[in-house]
């Protein structure tokens, strides 16, 4: 009860505004979920699928999100060209792939094809992750944060407008793998789908997942198991102190960058084949805001955070619009993905800036 | 010259090489390949081959240097930045890599020969011309600073005559005829709308003399002017304000229709530089979602005025009462989306305000509210305003709307910078915790600089709107607040004269250079990050931000 008075001390006109919009919205969540569940216009399937396709989405974003996560943990930056740099690994790659696909390998060895699309992304994102920290970020180290925010920005128009120099301005597909969409009668697999009673998962789905969390399993390791991995926590705790400890603090600091780079750019191959369409120069911004906001909403520094945030995020922006717009009467709730994901930003940011696993970041150390 | 020189030299030399390359690659070198600067000598995109080789020279001369290392090095860079260019010559023309690669092909390969029937000749001269660039670059350097200074803005004049030459011909020409001259007078100079080699010379040489005059000779001038009596001082200063206000009213009649357009433009971003200028370079938030201010300005007119199905259209609105009212609109929603912001600091209430634009910039796209406001389709039939009996459709006559605009708004902002919020701006700009100590009701004074802020970016989009005669979604993108963005932070955040120079030539060259449109986001984003490398304060510093350079980052310390 003490608590709860305590909240109310300094408590002025802001606060009951910004109180008023909490309960505005608890309300039209759910009164539009009730209204939906009680009209029964779906089906249990229908949820059900739009759960695995969120799940599917969001461990995309979660891959992203890690590298957002990883810099903020250390340097205290926003690192808005991230997205950027999951873009230039996706569409770049797409010409390699594209290579394949014409010369046959990719349908005759999809399992070894797929990782070397993967490996290639990656390395062309990490190179250009980090490039950005040599040339753009190192110089700037300690500066404000807007200083570094407006540096980043920047950079992110640079390589976005880069690669729409050096690639043109085209929309392009990924090449279809044949193995993902074909039937495995033994399985019970029949057009890509596995058929499993009362949900329906595409192979393509299990394989996003399924890679993604290796890619996440192997993080995890690197920065539990491994030396880097410790200099990486040293750093992110106390940069001075792990200076003293004999840390090379450039040297860490460039291996996130390359870590998080290699991260987008799998996260790039990986979203080309569960959406292959429209693979361009301008297809990084909206994932990096998305990607950004599962970090925050994980808790930004946080690595778990960023996996949770993702899925979460990606299971959110699914379900939102049917679930909660449908009910409230929105007209064509499917154009609104987008307005989810981004009102989800706004919320985490209004409401709870330190996240579901974060500790205060964006406070204590401002 | 030993092994340090040579690593220097060869760093430089690279350095120039890579620029040059990468302007190559993504295609800057090609798309400026039809504008000829000099006729018949030489074209944008030589330039843009050789003046890096000219300044990696001059670079290179600013080390510490022996003098004869200098000059060779100067060689050795133009030499070694070569290298690159003549790799992708090769590649360009012996390899099909359109496919992946869009600005590599035999055409680029032609460009960097410069158009000479062998390539193998064509790249030996440039190689050549690069070499001696280099030299030419590191021999400057040991002139004089006030001569070398006097030169190179003579040669950046010249540059820029001649990119403009289209517009200063045809601008020129209208001048002659009101006197009842001839345009042939300027035959020797012009021909077809690009310079002539006699007119870069004729421009070069006056430049020249005119800043060496000024150089050399300005304090005498200047202290001349001051020793005059109090009163021819302040008339000569009359004048000249009288002088530039007509230069302003006659522009649009001798600039023609297209370059009135361009002015209408750039117009409209200083109007909305002004008003984002007041929350990020005043007040230090920044605002990623301004164009929602515009958006919303521009979408009230077109309710209040449009002849179509969501419009309330006939006699009593038109555009006078749809600004005021626009204004007081874009107030309320910028109140509106401050209030849950104002606790967040720095980044987050960058990112947030982002979100804000974007959601709003969907909605509008959206069929959720296609009955209000026309969805992806936006409002049409926005009629034209009248001033008086005289409709106002053209440019030429929208131009005056827009300087009436930005007079006030100039006004409005320069009486903001020194009154009493304005100083509160200032001190949450430099230390929110310590301005909240010294007693300022800082949650008051943001949610004053947001709204005021919006006013602006309000009346913006509604000029734009009845320009127009529409209001589509599609206008008011997240590119709108980053140009904005981008103009304040390389003109100067808090300057207000930063922002009008920011405006004119970061929306103005593009609308003039047709082929740098498709490239100006590639220039805004190097030049945001050199900016914040190099000059944090911007072009044109504001005046504390002048007083505190040299110290750390002046203008945006202590904004988080």
């Amino acid at each position: 009860m003490n608590q709860f008075m305590r909240r109310f001390e300094n408590y002025t006109w802001v606060d009951g505004i910004i109180d008023a919009i909490r309960v505005a919205i608890i309300l039209a969540v759910v009164i539009g979920t009730f209204n939906t569940l009680v009209s029964g216009k779906y089906e249990l399937r229908t949820w059900l699928n739009l759960i695995v396709a969120g799940l599917a989405q969001g461990s995309i974003y979660a891959l992203i999100a890690l590298g957002y996560t990883l810099v903020y943990g250390i340097l205290l930056m926003i690192n808005f060209a991230h997205g950027e740099v999951f873009m230039i690994g996706s569409l770049s790659t797409y010409f390699f792939a594209d290579y394949l696909f014409k010369s046959g390998f990719l349908n005759t060895y999809p399992l070894i094809a797929i990782p070397l699309m993967v490996i290639f992304a990656g390395l062309i994102s990490t190179t250009v992750a980090v490039l950005l920290e040599r040339i753009a970020y190192r110089p700037l180290r300690g500066a404000p944060r807007l200083v570094t925010l407006i540096t980043a920005i920047g950079a992110s128009f640079f390589v976005q407008y880069t690669a729409r120099g050096l690639y043109g301005s085209d929309f392009r597909t990924y090449p279809r793998v044949d193995a993902l969409s074909a039937d495995y009668p033994a399985l019970g697999i029949t057009g890509g789908n596995i058929g499993l009673g009362i949900v329906e998962i595409s192979i393509t789905q299990v394989v996003v997942i399924s890679m993604a969390t290796l890619l996440m399993l192997l993080l995890y390791f690197l920065v539990e198991r491994t030396k880097m991995g410790k200099a990486m926590r040293a750093v992110s705790e106390n940069k001075e102190v792990s200076t003293l400890m004999g840390v090379d603090i450039n040297q860490v600091i460039m291996f996130t960058f390359a870590i998080g780079g290699f991260l987008a750019g799998a996260a790039g191959v990986i979203s080309g084949l569960y959406r292959p369409q429209g693979i361009s120069f301008s297809m990084g911004f909206r994932p990096g805001i998305k990607a950004f906001t599962a970090a925050v909403l994980g808790g930004i520094g946080s690595i778990p955070g960023a996996m949770l945030g993702g899925l979460f995020l990606g299971v959110i922006e699914q379900l939102g619009p049917n679930l909660i717009l449908d009910g409230l009467g929105v007209p064509g709730p499917n154009q609104l993905q987008d307005v989810i994901a981004f009102t989800m930003l706004l919320l985490v940011l209004i409401f709870r800036p330190q996240g579901i696993l974060g500790e205060k970041l964006s406070e204590k150390k401002a | 010259m030993n092994s340090k020189h040579l690593r220097t030299i060869l760093n430089v030399g690279l350095i120039t090489g890579i620029v040059i390359f990468y302007m190559a690659v993504v295609g800057l070198v090609g798309a400026f390949n039809e504008r000829e600067l000099i006729r018949d000598y030489l074209t944008m995109s030589q330039v843009m081959i050789f003046v890096p080789a000219l300044v990696g020279g001059a670079w290179l001369a600013n080390r510490e240097l022996p003098t004869f290392t200098k000059l060779v090095g100067g060689l050795l860079v133009g030499l070694i930045a070569a290298l690159p260019v003549l790799a992708l010559t090769y590649v360009a023309y012996h390899f099909d890599v359109r496919d992946i690669f869009t600005n590599i092909y035999k055409g680029l390969g032609e460009i960097l020969t410069l158009q000479n029937e062998s390539p193998l000749t064509g790249s030996l001269i440039l190689t050549g011309i690069m070499m001696g660039l280099g030299l030419l670059g590191a021999l400057m350097s040991l002139l004089p600073q006030s001569l070398r200074s006097v030169i190179y803005s003579a040669f950046i004049t010249t540059l820029l005559v001649a990119l403009l030459a289209e517009y200063l011909n045809t601008i020129l020409e209208t001048i002659l005829e009101f006197f009842g001259l001839s345009d042939d007078l300027l035959d020797p100079f012009f021909r077809r709308n690009t310079l002539k080699l006699t007119g870069a010379f004729t421009v070069f040489g006056i430049v020249l003399v005119v800043n060496g005059i000024t150089t050399y000779f300005g304090k005498n001038i200047q202290q001349g002017f001051k020793q005059l009596p109090a009163a021819t001082r302040r008339s000569a200063n009359g004048a000249g304000l009288v002088l530039f206000a007509m230069i302003l009213i006659i522009l649009p009649w001798v600039a023609g229709r297209f370059l009135s357009d361009a002015m209408t433009t750039v117009g409209l971003y200083m109007l909305m530089g002004l008003g984002l200028n007041i929350a990020i370079g005043m007040a230090g938030l920044l605002d990623l979602g301004y164009v929602t201010n515009f958006a919303v300005g521009a979408y009230l007119v077109g309710l209040l005025t449009s002849e179509g199905p969501q419009g309330i259209g006939g006699d009593f609105f038109n555009l006078w009462l749809a600004i005021p009212l626009a204004l007081f609109a874009a107030m309320l929603t910028g109140f509106i989306f401050a209030l849950p912001v104002l606790k967040m600091r720095g980044d987050y209430l960058a990112i947030a305000t982002l979100g804000f634009g974007e959601i709003i910039g969907k909605l509008a796209n959206s069929d959720a509210l296609e009955k209000y406001i026309g969805g992806a389709a936006g409002l049409k039939l926005i009629p034209k305003p009248y001033f008086f009996n005289i409709e106002i459709v053209d440019p030429e006559q929208f131009y005056y709307v827009v300087l009436v605009a930005v007079i006030v708004m100039l006004y409005v902002t320069w009486r903001l910078i020194n009154s009493r919020i304005g100083r509160q701006w200032t001190a949450i700009r430099e230390d929110e915790d310590v301005a909240a100590a010294m007693g300022i009701d800082t949650a008051r004074s943001k949610l004053l600089a947001f709204t005021i802020s919006a006013a602006i970016g309000g009346v913006a989009g509604a000029i734009f709107a009845s320009k127009v005669g529409a209001a589509f979604p599609n206008s008011f993108t997240l590119l709108v607040s980053l140009n904005v963005l981008a103009l304040i932070i390389v003109g100067g955040m808090g300057s207000i004269s930063g922002v009008l120079v920011g405006a004119l030539v970061l929306m103005g060259l593009p609308e003039i250079l047709r082929e740098f449109s498709e490239y100006r986001f590639l220039v805004y984003g190097i030049l945001l990050v050199w900016m914040m490398l190099q000059r944090p304060e911007g072009f044109i510093p504001s005046t504390v931000a002048r007083r505190e350079r040299g110290e750390d980052v002046a203008g945006l310390a202590g904004a988080d």
